[in-house]
């Protein structure tokens, strides 16, 4: 007879189980089938002449949406292919654009050689592919022949978007990420703003970039401009076939720009040739051409197209009147998180702005600095927050600050050879180390005498740099130094190089010292109070070409002070709190209040029926189900007058505990009622005060002794210590010594009489015990009788249950029959006797006698 | 006074009000083994601890590594964060869970909850008293801890100013105790979703185990979920999502708003599952 007490907690558990996987599962589910493109090829016609004929590998996504839907030309970076662009042009045709990707002229399966995104090549080819565009029924026309279009790449993509929208004017709106405004300026840098002509050769990332393009042999080119994937697909080429001297030599490089490397990398100085070329494949060379709607995304861990790349790009366009927006990412060449999902959710928010002119674009805003924003509260990994500003500032900033450098002139040596050199980052490996991302992790080195260093005191407030700090330094010496400057972050754990950025210059050192302006590298980083400004001119850098002849030069500060910009504009949006903070619990404390409120059972509180306040029991039509419908209690009614002991009588199951836990309160009845001295049992009824019970066994606390038992029972009970009667109660339990020992240790029958003394603490005026000689020895079997007995005779009435007919007989002087939940029989034990035959006429055999009353009730 | 007399409907010096008074649920409780376990557990943990440190190998000197438990050493109010930090996640969850999953449980086990309530003790008041006090001793758990650790580390290894983890900053000793107390707040209002949940299971069961059990699975559960990335945003409404949170108050800068959103769902959670468990023991028939 067991109601399962935990199925209903089961249930929450299994609830909660199932609300858990549904939201799993509707956070894993995958979406949308993704949009499957179209393989072609598209000819066309290029070169100067226009009489090349080249054949473009392509897929083309048409828009999920259906329709004319703007058209969006996905281009890949170097070393790439159309494949590299297959996700996020899947991505974007399921947002509702016809997208194209293809492989560039010398890259994949496209036929031609690589002319670096020239006019005359690259350039032509995407206005045939805007053509093509043009003749799709899925595109949206602006005008015959002029299909709604914009174009998205990274790196050398970016390049083309750039390049394309100035000689294209259909090209209505661009996304160029991590890409070059100056290509001769990127790869021949000069910090003190002489141009390329005088600057210091990046030899690392221009080799990385010519051997990613010599790669003839690997169809499908890398993953992405992963130079570090092409570094290793290069190692594979020699494997497949035999190439020619030629391709070993150039690759799928036209001759032309062949040949300009190849100069250029043996001297390390660039030609007047090479810079033109160069050039002819930027921006800087279509001034005010570009006039369109711009999104410039640019890495922060970059430096190969650094931020000032960008920021050029973005003056120039700005220039025309173009909507421009700058986006500072946490990627670059040099590794980063890359931010791939925010960086696609601007690209779709700009096109969806200005190709199907939706009010909103994303968070846009026309600065965007991605920045550390701690750690996420579950992972503990480092998340990434977007601080916007309603303007660009430009690498100048709009405040500027000064801080104090001081060191004195120190002498620094090239040495021969240029080896060994400083390190600050490590081309193509930024992926690998991973340590750009976090930005508190640098790979950076210097050589002992080869640097010269300049502090500032420890800062009293965090300075916050957003742009290119400036400084005026002195060369003293003779000949051509080639130096570079870098500015640490020191006073944590280890010295920080932000970005692991360096700004290369070249100047003329004399004997009474030139002085130079150095333009430090762009960066975005918060130098915090204790920490100091480093600066640190050395003559080496790993990722540079420098001189081979050893030289010695003297360093010192021209002006102590660091020019330091920054945007105080530039905030965080607010997150505050979320809404829900505030939102959630109010509901949840409203929740709970319904729960509790309509959580009273409806039942008329124990009302007191006057007439019966002096029958200590009466039972109506009581009624109990199982949970399986059975009845364990059904239509029982009796009523019980005091000072009597009443027996209720039945077999195992006959459902005299049910009703002895109705009588408690302790579940509740189906239909019928309970009245205790006219007042109806409800669960914690005041009048269950007057209730003594013991039903199905003891119940103590087994740590506690038997004596702490009683004591704090009766002291839960509320009542006035005095009521209780211990003395009495403690008599009839009989457990002498025992009673101070821990009940755990009592045996079945020290308990048992324990509980029955609990029973009558307080002597109460109806005192209920089901089967109370369960476990006792004759002798106290006997002794107990005597105590109901002598209990009853005081005006308190007794209830006993039992299945044993003989002890009902020698102790009750009433008793009530039940069997399967009904009553069988009710009245004195006298009346049930004499009522049955004699079977042996040794007297009437309780066990016929029930026997008889059972076989009525068949 | 004859029986004759009474026309009360209760007995005299009955008063619903005064049944089950909190100081005899609090020795009812006190005395037994498990909490008197627990509890010298607790306290002596943040010992084996100081033990553990003072005859490891010493693997970091200065300019080590700026893990927590690697400037646990620095000092006692660094030794106390790491001890709170290597503990709230599962001891004190065990604890908690403890305390409140048995405290209904562990009397429908005994048989006892029987005769509270026919003596009678109201089934509201029963559940409120009982769970006042299993969250009195949760909280002493949870704040006992840490101050142990405290009085620990401060004997050990000396009252220093705290070191920030990750940065290696230097926070004076006399700024950080307040948000020491925080800290500890924090930690407790933490702890609520396990109470409540705890708390809730206990009233469904007989089986004390099957109530602490089933609180911290779903801890553990909870856990591993919120490991998941994929999940997103979702994942900042699990219940122990924000359990680490008060680290950000010893940061040099205090951003207390993962605090506050962590405070937001422990007491939505809690006031939920706590009214469940008021509304379920009402209707419920106690067999046990």
């Amino acid at each position: 007879m067991t109601f399962p007490g935990g199925r209903r907690a089961l249930a929450t558990v299994a609830t909660l189980l199932v609300l858990v996987v549904g939201g799993l599962i509707w956070a894993l589910w995958p979406g949308d089938e993704p949009v499957r493109g179209r393989d072609l090829t598209i000819p066309v016609l290029d070169g100067p002449a226009d009489d090349q004929r080249v054949t473009l590998d392509a897929t083309f996504f048409p828009p999920a949406s259906g329709g004319r839907a703007p058209a969006v030309l996905l281009a890949h970076g170097f070393g790439g292919s159309k494949d590299s662009m297959r996700a996020q042009a899947a991505r974007l045709a399921a947002q509702g654009y016809a997208v194209l990707t293809w492989s560039a002229r010398g890259f994949g399966r496209s036929t031609g050689q690589i002319a670096l995104n020239s006019p005359d090549y690259e350039v032509k080819d995407v206005r045939r592919l805007v053509d093509w565009l043009a003749a799709r029924p899925e595109v949206r026309l602006d005008g015959p022949g002029d299909p709604r279009v914009g174009i998205a790449g990274g790196s050398y993509g970016g390049a083309i978007a750039l390049m394309a929208a100035a000689y294209d004017r259909r090209i209505d709106a661009i996304v160029p990420q991590i890409t070059w405004y100056d290509l001769a300026d990127a790869l021949f840098p000069d910090a003190t703003g002489r141009g390329p002509a005088e600057g210091v050769f990046k030899k690392m990332w221009a080799g990385i970039f010519f051997s990613a393009g010599a790669d003839r042999l690997a169809p499908d080119g890398g993953a992405d401009a992963s130079a570090l994937a092409a570094l290793t697909g290069a190692g594979r080429a020699g494997t497949a076939a035999v190439p020619t001297a030629d391709q070993v030599r150039c690759g799928r490089f036209l001759p032309s720009i062949c040949d300009m490397y190849q100069t250029v990398a043996e001297t390390g100085r660039p030609t007047q040739a090479a810079v033109d070329m160069l050039r002819r494949s930027s921006p800087v060379s279509v001034p005010g051409r570009i006039r369109i709607p711009t999104l410039l995304i640019q890495g922060q861990h970059d430096s190969l197209f650094p931020l000032s790349q960008a920021d050029a790009n973005a003056r120039a366009i700005a220039a025309t009147g173009a909507p421009v927006e700058v986006a500072w990412y946490d990627g670059g060449h040099d590794g980063g998180d890359a931010e791939p999902d925010w960086a696609a959710d601007r690209t779709t928010g700009w096109f969806d702005h200005w190709l199907k002119g939706s009010a909103a674009g994303g968070d846009g805003a026309p600065f965007t600095v991605s920045r550390d924003g701690g750690r996420d509260p579950g992972t503990r990994r480092t998340v990434l927050v977007h601080a916007t500003s309603a303007a660009y500032p430009g690498l100048g900033g709009v405040r500027q600050t000064r801080v104090e450098l001081a060191g004195p002139e120190q002498p620094v040596a090239n040495p021969p050879g240029g080896s060994p050199a400083s390190v600050s980052s490590v081309p193509g490996f930024g992926g690998l180390l991973g340590g750009a991302g976090g930005g508190s992790v640098s790979v950076a080195l210097d050589m002992p005498g080869q640097f010269a260093a300049f502090e500032s005191a420890a800062l009293a407030a965090p300075v916050q740099v957003t742009g290119s700090p400036t400084v005026r330094i002195r060369v003293y010496g003779t000949g051509e130094a080639t130096l570079f400057a870098k500015l640490y972050d020191t006073g944590g754990a280890l010295p920080v190089l932000p970005s692991s950025l360096v700004a290369p210059l070249r100047v003329t050192a004399t004997e009474s010292g030139t002085p130079v302006t150095v333009t430090l590298p762009a960066v975005d980083r918060r130098f915090d109070a204790g920490h100091r400004f480093r600066l640190v001119v050395s003559t080496t850098d790993m990722g540079y070409a420098t001189p081979a002849a050893p030289a010695v030069y003297r360093i010192g500060l021209d002006s102590p002070e660091l020019t330091v910009p920054s945007d105080p504009a530039l905030t965080t949006p607010a997150t505050g709190p979320a809404w829900w903070t505030w939102v959630l619990p109010l509901v949840a404390v409203v929740v709970a209040a319904v729960l509790l409120l309509t959580g009273r059972a409806p039942r008329t509180a124990g009302r007191t029926d006057d007439d019966l306040a002096d029958v200590p029991l009466v039972i109506r039509d009581l009624g109990k189900r199982y949970r399986n419908g059975e009845k364990a209690v059904d239509g029982l009614s009796f009523r019980v007058e005091r000072g009597q002991v009443l027996g209720l009588l039945g077999p195992n199951g006959a459902g005299k505990t049910t009703t002895m836990r109705m009588l408690m309160g302790l579940i509740h009845p189906d239909e019928g009622e309970i009245r205790i001295f006219g007042t109806r049992v409800v669960p914690g009824a005041p009048v269950l005060s007057r209730l003594g019970s013991f039903v199905e066994g003891p119940g103590f606390l087994p740590h506690l002794t038997g004596r702490a038992n009683l004591d704090l029972y009766w002291r839960a009970t509320g009542r006035p210590a005095e009521d209780a009667r211990m003395e009495e109660a403690l008599e009839i339990a009989g457990l002498g010594a025992a009673l101070d020992r821990a009940v755990r240790t009592y045996s079945q029958g020290m308990r048992q009489r324990l509980a029955i003394a609990q029973a009558m603490l307080g002597l109460p005026d109806l005192l209920v015990l089901d089967e109370p000689t369960n476990g006792l020895d004759p002798p106290q079997i006997a002794e107990m009788r005597r105590v109901l007995k002598a209990y009853a005779e005081r005006g308190r009435t007794v209830i006993v249950s039992s299945h044993l007919l003989g002890e009902v007989e020698q102790t009750c002087s009433h008793v009530v029959v039940m069997h399967r939940g009904r009553l069988v029989s009710a009245g004195p034990v006298g009346d049930l006797l004499g009522a049955t035959t004699h079977v042996n006429g040794s007297g009437p055999r309780l066990e016929d006698v029930f026997l008889d009353l059972i076989g009525e009730s068949r | 006074m004859s029986p004759a007399d009474t026309v009360t409907a209760s007995a005299p010096g009955y008063a619903p009000g005064r049944t089950l008074p909190l100081r005899v649920e609090f020795v009812r409780q006190f005395r037994r083994r498990r909490t008197i376990v627990m509890f010298g557990l607790l306290l002596a943990l943040p010992w084996v601890l100081v033990v553990a440190f003072q005859f490891g190998p010493a693997s970091n000197g200065p300019g080590g590594g700026l893990r927590l438990s690697d400037l646990a050493t620095q000092g006692g109010l660094n030794f106390a964060a790491f001890a709170l930090s290597v503990s709230a996640s599962f001891l004190l969850v065990v604890a908690v869970a403890l305390f409140c999953g048995d405290t209904v449980a562990s009397e429908a086990s005994w048989s006892s909850l029987r005769y509270l309530l026919a003596a009678p003790v109201p089934r509201d008041r029963l559940l409120r008293q009982k769970l006042v006090v299993a969250l009195a001793y949760s909280a002493a758990a949870v704040t006992v801890l840490p101050l142990m650790a405290l009085l620990a580390g401060t004997l050990a290894f000396g009252w220093h100013d705290i070191r920030v983890p990750g940065t290696g900053e230097v926070i004076p000793a006399a700024d950080v105790l307040p948000k020491f107390a925080v800290v500890i707040g924090y930690a407790l209002v933490s702890q609520l979703v396990v109470a409540a949940l705890a708390f809730l299971l206990s009233v469904g069961t007989d089986s004390p185990l099957g109530a602490v059990g089933g609180a911290v699975g779903l801890v553990i559960v909870s856990s591993i979920l919120q490991a998941v990335e994929a999940l997103g945003s979702l994942r900042e409404f699990l219940p122990t999502f924000w359990n680490t949170a008060w680290l950000d108050a010893l940061a040099p800068r205090p951003d207390y708003s993962g605090m506050v959103k962590g405070v937001a769902i422990s007491v939505t959670y809690s006031a939920i599952l706590v009214a469940l468990a008021f509304r379920r023991f009402r209707r419920k028939d106690v067999v046990s």
